[in-house]
């Protein structure tokens, strides 16, 4: 699978992500509040930090992007150095050669130009346009992350509070956008976006914005966390909490956002981690493809594009990119693990609790 | 009680590996069934009465499972037996009903297949055809209508009524001579329960079957029972006949269960008495007598657990765990002129 | 069973119909731009434009210009402008390939996976399980422009194992065809094996503890029927959708990226070039007939799963 944008297909609960079990709590910790308690299940899941951490590094390496390109490689990500050469050491080498193959990586040979060597036949830095192609995919993947998880939150609630034929026209546009193929339908309206732009009132958007792309991952991955939040929702407004406060005359507005809401913070922290992990992939797949990122703006899935084409001779500008989508998708799936395991430890223990057989209904578990 | 005892269970101890530590299910117990006698075992939740039942069986084997003592069937031991062994006993010669109706059958299989599989395991001389005539012949003898055309039917289409009894036509399937029924009509309802009970009642006279019933309601009890045995904690704390756990009982922990049954031949209390507080974690159980913490009878000997033996003169067969005097006992099991367990102070 | 037959494809024709409305409106109505410029192509001539304007009627009402829309994908009247051939053409054309790279996928994930799943699922917690637990985390992780660089790299350059790329038909040389398929077969399946064992085996694990399958022991039926009546046949019904849903992805999605990196010729090589050059018309054709598809197999995949659980066949439960 290239991408599969549902989050809850991500990994079945219950993966031993290294995390202890969950019996045994401390009496002491347990007045501290629920957050606590999660954060101290957190910090024990040493996989889950340690990747959480590589996030971090991720995250900063991008953003030094413009230091490491204007104080080490001095070019900028869409320079292009095609006739130039490069003193390496004591000898003099092209960027290009003349049968355009690019000049390998040179880490600090050249005192950090071309640390990775350059992109194509066109001689650009590959180590900027990494960096920079990082800034663009973070970017894209959060923002859609963003934009999908609050729509998801507002269709999701009002959907599984008013039900009725509220809930039966959003939850049946949710399941045939889920039934689509996300990958087909994001590449048509990515490419009818790139070739036309977009003008809805005072919303414009040229064909070549990297807000095309967002709006495409934000639309099509809605039902993925919708879905699973309106049937949250809907289980929720069974509780008797919602139920005494619909009682005391609370108004929808304050069930939804004041009673619901707060009950539905684990999952949408979880959800959003997943979901920007699956919106990268997505993002890189449309870009990969030419559907995504337009030039001159590039980002991790337009540099394998590239790289592709040179996969013989120079297969790590394709390899490296991919990588680091490698990279930032498993912390952020990992992450997202941890985190469900850490707000929801009954989801482990439901699988676990088979080891030891004990009378159905019994007391002792 | 003549003839020699099918099953005996002797000092049998179940115990699980957990996360907690070993948690001990059964601790112990001891009981004789014969052909055509009921015995019921009785206790709440998670007094180690199913696991009792499955141990027999052989379910409760598992990596975590520590099984001692002794299970004798008809001389054949099978707490030793090899799985092989155990395997071809179950369903033949032990059948076994469960709790739910709803959850207990496969939902994808037509009934008729799910009995014909049962006798499938254990014999190979028969023919589809023999096998679904057989499983019309057991409708009907649990008192299903329209045997022959429901008994093609998925469980789902049944009622849980019909559903039981389906349930009990699968277990009779190869005439065991050992049924066990676990809480047998706890998920039905109460008109629903007293046929279920009658059936039972029926089948454990005309085909002299041994029966186990396990449940928690002593009304059940007292619909069938020959003998009964009180459990708390993975203990027996009572043993006797029907007639001496109802009229004479002498524990404690018997007197709350008593107390706490609804009686149609009695003025209806304001209140329907509870034993108060829960039972204790298996994981720490407290010294001495294990009912002690929710006894308001409790006494310095108490931290001392008592052996589980004849206490009255009268009846040889009725053993209890507790160390009040016969006497004491006859006197602090009256509660507002019947038998019951007062509440603490 | 033939209500619900009836039932579903009713609801079909509906979502197909949907389906081909979303298409309208990404390609012919999303304000800016004239479509007929978009339909045309980048570098059209004002002549083509105008020749396209006309024949789409864009100056027709917006359901007149659906069913012109409509009508020209399903009588072949579709076509991409540079060179002028016929949309659906094309996607005949590279029918074989695709359903080759996408069937042969899918049976090696379902073999793997299930045959892997069902041996952890027996021994849950120990080596195999921790394993497969690793390869579904990287499964959904690592992309396929990753993975089959590497092993193109590695398994085709490199070493020299298999061919690089290229389609062969089957019916020119069935052996070539399979060497061809077995890297792209691989970097496609790879990926859901991992998935969709931890997928089957947490469902056994749940099923595991289900009263029909102590029912099922009790009855004294031998631990292999037990798991293979009872648990395995239970713990698959839910994968059937589970797969229905990936096929219909793999056909009509990850395909296009597979074929792309492999130089398979197929619908989604086609798709992938069409996407380059920014021509709308082989798109819009490969949209629709894969969305159809998809939705067609979905369900097709719904009346499998009514028919292995009469619950929703007879439409007792909540469907």
């Amino acid at each position: 699978m290239a991408f599969d944008p549902r989050p809850e297909a991500a990994v079945p609960a219950g993966a031993p992500g290294g995390a202890l079990p969950t019996a045994p709590e401390g009496v002491s910790a347990s007045d501290r509040g629920p957050w606590y308690l999660a954060y101290k299940r957190f910090v024990r899941n040493r996989v889950a930090v340690a990747f959480l951490g590589l996030f971090i590094l991720i995250i900063v390496f991008v953003l030094a992007a413009p230091v490491w390109a204007t104080h080490v490689a001095h070019t900028g990500p869409n320079e292009t150095h095609t006739l130039e050469k490069l003193h390496v050491g004591g000898e003099i080498r092209e960027v290009v050669t003349p049968e355009g193959k690019p000049i390998g990586p040179q880490l600090f040979g050249a005192g950090g130009k071309f640390f990775l060597g350059a992109d194509s036949r066109l001689g650009r830095d590959e180590m900027v346009r990494l960096m920079y192609g990082g800034r663009t995919s973070l970017f894209i993947g959060i923002v859609s992350g963003l934009i999908t998880t609050i729509a998801a939150v507002i269709l999701g609630l009002l959907a599984g509070y008013y039900k009725g034929w509220v809930d039966a026209i959003i939850a049946r546009t949710l399941d045939v956008l889920w039934s689509l193929p996300v990958l087909l339908f994001g590449i048509a309206l990515g490419v009818s976006l790139a070739v036309g732009g977009l003008k809805i009132g005072p919303l414009e958007l040229s064909g070549g914005s990297i807000w095309v792309p967002i709006l495409v991952i934000s639309i099509f991955t809605v039902p993925y966390v919708a879905r699973p939040i309106r049937g949250e929702v809907l289980a929720l407004g069974q509780k008797e909490f919602v139920e005494a406060a619909i009682a005391q005359g609370a108004g929808s507005g304050r069930v939804m956002f004041g009673e619901i809401l707060p009950n539905l913070a684990s999952t949408i922290i979880v959800f959003f981690a997943l979901n920007i992990a699956n919106n990268m992939l997505f993002e890189a797949a449309l870009s990969f493809l030419g559907a995504g990122v337009q030039p001159p703006n590039s980002s991790w899935g337009t540099m394998i594009s590239i790289g592709e084409e040179l996969l013989t001779t120079q297969p790590l500008l394709a390899i490296i990119p991919g990588v680091m989508i490698l990279l930032t998708v498993l912390s952020l799936n990992i992450v997202g693990d941890g985190l469900r395991d850490a707000l929801d430890p009954r989801a482990k223990v439901r699988l676990e609790a088979h080891a030891g057989m004990v009378e159905k209904e019994g007391t002792a578990v | 009680m003549s003839p020699a005892p099918l099953l005996s269970v002797r000092d049998l101890r179940v115990g699980f590996a957990t996360e907690g530590g070993l948690l001990q299910a059964v601790d112990g117990i001891n009981f004789d069934v014969r052909p055509g006698e009921v015995l019921a075992i009785v206790g709440e939740s998670g007094s180690g009465k199913s696991v009792t039942a499955q141990t027999i069986m052989g379910l409760t084997r598992s990596k975590n499972a520590r099984i001692e003592g002794s299970v004798m069937l008809d001389g054949v031991e099978l707490v030793e037996a090899p799985d092989a062994e155990l395997r071809r006993l179950r369903g033949d010669r032990i059948g076994m009903v469960f709790q739910d109706p709803m959850t207990s059958f496969n939902p994808v299989y037509r009934l008729s297949k799910q009995i014909g599989e049962a006798m499938a395991a254990h014999r190979d001389d028969l023919s589809k055809q023999d096998m679904h005539a057989r499983a019309v012949e057991l409708f009907e003898a649990v008192g299903i209508p329209d045997a022959a055309r429901r008994v093609d039917d998925y469980p789902h289409e049944f009622s849980g009524g019909m559903r039981q009894r389906a349930m009990i036509a699968m277990a009779l399937a190869l005439e065991p001579e050992l049924l066990i029924a676990d809480e047998p009509t706890t998920a039905l309802d109460v008109t629903i329960q007293a046929q279920i009970l009658e059936l039972l009642g029926q089948l454990n006279r005309d085909r002299q079957l041994a029966t186990i019933l396990i449940t928690h309601d002593l009304g059940v009890v007292a619909e069938v029972a020959d003998r009964v045995l009180v459990m708390y904690a993975g203990r027996v704390v009572e043993e006797g006949s029907l007639d001496e756990i109802f009229y004479d009982p002498q524990h404690p922990y018997t007197w709350g269960l008593l107390g706490s049954l609804t009686r149609l031949d009695r003025p209806r209390p304001k209140r329907l008495p509870q034993i108060s507080g829960t039972p204790p974690s298996l994981l720490d159980l407290p010294t001495g007598c294990s009912f002690r913490p929710r006894c308001p009878h409790e006494f310095a000997k108490c931290t001392e657990l008592p052996a589980l033996e004849e206490r009255t003169a009268e009846s040889p067969r009725h053993c209890d765990r507790c160390w009040l005097s016969s006497e004491q006992k006859r006197e602090k099991r009256q509660v507002g002129g019947q038998i019951g367990l007062e509440a603490p102070a | 069973m033939a209500r619900f037959i009836v039932r579903r494809l009713v609801g079909m024709v509906f979502v197909l119909f949907v389906v081909s409305l979303i298409v309208f409106l990404i390609f012919n109505v999303i304000p800016n731009s004239p479509p007929a410029q978009r339909l045309a192509g980048k570098n059209a001539t004002p002549v083509l434009v105008k020749s396209i304007e006309e024949e789409w009627g864009f100056d027709d009402s917006l359901p007149q210009q659906y069913l012109t829309m409509m009508k020209k994908v399903f009588t072949g009247e579709l076509i991409q402008y540079s060179p002028r051939v016929p949309v659906d053409e094309r996607i005949v054309e590279g029918i074989p390939a695709t359903l080759s790279l996408s069937i042969g996928a899918a049976i090696i994930w379902l073999f793997f996976g299930l045959v892997l799943g069902y041996y952890s699922a027996l021994r849950a917690g120990g080596k195999l399980d921790k394993f497969l637990t690793g390869l579904s985390i990287a499964g959904i992780s690592i992309p396929v422009f990753l993975l089959a660089p590497v092993l193109i790299y590695f398994l085709a350059e490199k070493l020299k194992i298999f061919p690089n790329g290229f389609y062969v038909p089957l019916t020119e040389d069935p052996w070539e065809w399979f060497t061809h398929l077995v890297l792209p077969w691989f970097t496609v399946a790879i990926l859901s094996i991992g998935f969709y064992s931890r997928v089957l085996r947490s469902n056994m694990l749940d099923v595991m503890n289900e009263d029909y399958v102590r029912t099922a022991r009790a009855k004294g039926l031998s631990e292999r029927q037990v798991m293979l009546r009872h648990v395995l046949r239970n713990s698959l019904i839910p994968i059937i959708t589970l797969f229905g849903l990936d096929f219909g992805a793999t056909v009509a999605g990850t395909a296009i990226i597979t074929e792309t990196l492999f130089n398979i010729e197929g619908v989604g090589l086609y798709a992938a070039e069409s996407i380059a050059k920014l021509e709308l018309p082989p798109i819009m054709g490969v949209t629709l007939y894969g969305a159809f598809f998809v939705v067609f197999i979905n369900a097709l995949v719904d009346i499998a799963y009514a028919y292995l659980d009469p619950r929703v066949r007879l439409g007792t439960s909540a469907q």
